[in-house]
């Protein structure tokens, strides 16, 4: 029931990158400062703001979870969250990867973004101990419900506390907002934004069809298996 | 109904009246966090510390002492059905939730009743920026208890109950710990307390325990159904 449109979607995600990425590398200036290695901005920005608002998009299914008591939205709360770990991951290397070539160093403790989002991932995940080490399916959809509204709340303020605890003493080396783009630019960066929203989306109903399609096959082994008796895994019973 | 308040003050009593008559936690807070101080004044190879590493040391110390009681804080109620009796009371289940929150805080200050002045006795020179960081602890503590007994009440109905709690909560207080470390580093500098920025860490503190005490009010009855 979840795979309706996944195809039309699936399609309309690649085309986006594709047109996204064409634009990256041929369209968009080369940067005067940081010269081709800027270009990993493209990427590394809109996944990192994709993951962040994953990450409250999966609070508010929580939220809709613990309001309605269906099963069907902390599905979709976990579906967000995984796929925004993932995000956070590409996140973490893109910026390592960004921060070594325009700063010589790996990892940079001054930059107060690249910290917060370590900290927001550090929290997220411990999503997966915290909801497996619960046995009771319908607790332990509740208990990840309420991790998920925590965890939300945590997001901002945690990127309020790291801003405050640097602004004085370190300026901000980058303009995240876009008021600091030229406009071609601009233009290129909103194009991969959408192209990774596209992304986040389609893989969470992928993943989320995946998990429903082998439910479904779980529930219909186990129909067939009963009347059988014991644990066979016989598809029909044995003709004499 | 019994009234929220009669309940409230029932639960904290029962509380502390059972951790005074089997001091199961406070007195381990208390001696892990001496001996912390130790393990720091040779890791850090130093007999006296001032601005940030005395802020550092002393919110480590106090948070790893705090995580010891958050573990233990709901294991009465697991072990000894305290869940179900407080299901069937005819009580607003939001007040178990502002009874424990109570407790911990009374649990915090004992311990930084002894930690501090320790801490004090170990590592500063100059304890005049003690009176102003007692703020700096309420405030933080407030924070502490009210995550604190949020996920301490989910991670003893887990099958990997002491893990979860220093697991899920260190990284959660996170924002807590960077205003509270940054309130008491000019508190704790030498030649005297300065107050640089303190006002806004302050601020910051309380903005996490007003958001993390409604949240954790908000959600706690979804915590308590089965």
């Amino acid at each position: 029931m979840y795979g309706k449109g996944l195809k039309p979607l699936s399609i309309a995600t690649v085309a986006m990158l594709a047109v996204s990425l064409s634009l990256v590398f041929f369209y968009a200036p080369l940067d005067g400062d940081q010269g081709f290695i800027q270009k990993i901005f493209y990427l590394h920005v809109p996944l990192a703001m994709t993951a962040l608002v994953g990450f409250i998009v999966g609070g508010v299914f929580a939220i809709a979870h613990l309001r309605t008591d269906d099963r069907k939205w902390d599905a979709y709360s976990y579906v967000s969250i995984h796929i925004s770990v993932i995000f956070g991951v590409a996140v973490l290397i893109t910026g390592a990867i960004w921060a070594k070539a325009s700063w010589g160093h790996w990892w940079v403790w001054n930059e107060p973004t690249l910290v917060s989002f370590l900290i927001v991932f550090l929290m997220y995940a411990t999503y997966y101990p915290f909801r497996y080490a619960i046995e009771d399916r319908d607790r332990q959809a509740r208990y990840a419900s309420v991790f998920a509204i925590t965890a939300g709340a945590f997001v901002p303020l945690n990127f309020m506390a790291v801003r405050m605890a640097q602004s004085l003493v370190h300026p901000r080396v980058f303009a995240t907002s876009n008021g600091g783009l030229p406009g071609e630019m601009l233009v290129v960066f909103l194009c991969c934004l959408v192209a990774m929203a596209l992304l986040w989306v389609t893989l969470v109903k992928f993943e989320l069809t995946a998990k429903s399609a082998s439910g479904q096959v779980k529930r219909l082994r186990r129909a067939l298996d009963a009347p059988a008796g014991g644990g066979s895994s016989r598809i029909a019973p044995e003709v004499s | 109904m019994t009234s929220s308040r009669t309940a409230f003050a029932a639960i904290l009593t029962k509380d502390l009246r059972s951790e005074l008559r089997t001091l199961q936690s406070l007195p381990a807070m208390a001696l892990f966090s001496v001996t912390t101080f130790v393990i720091f004044r040779f890791g850090l190879d130093r007999t006296s510390l001032s601005g940030s590493l005395a802020a550092g040391v002393l919110w480590a110390t106090l948070l790893f002492a705090a995580v010891l009681g958050i573990n233990r804080l709901f294991v009465a109620e697991r072990e000894e059905g305290g869940f179900d009796a407080i299901r069937l009371a005819p009580i607003d289940r939001s007040v178990l939730f502002g009874a424990k929150v109570a407790a911990l805080l009374v649990y915090l200050a004992a311990l930084e009743l002894v930690a501090v002045p320790i801490f004090a006795l170990f590592f500063l020179q100059d304890p005049g920026g003690l009176g102003p960081l007692v703020l700096v602890l309420l405030l933080a503590d407030l924070g502490l208890a009210a995550t604190g007994t949020l996920i301490s009440s989910m991670a003893v109905n887990s099958r990997a109950r002491d893990l979860l709690v220093p697991l899920v909560l260190l990284p959660l207080v996170v924002p807590l710990m960077i205003a509270a470390t940054g309130a008491t580093e000019p508190l704790l500098v030498l030649g005297g307390p300065s107050y640089h920025r303190f006002g806004t860490w302050l601020m910051v503190l309380g903005l996490y325990d007003l958001i993390f005490g409604l949240v954790g009010y908000a959600v706690f009855d979804f915590l308590l159904e089965d």
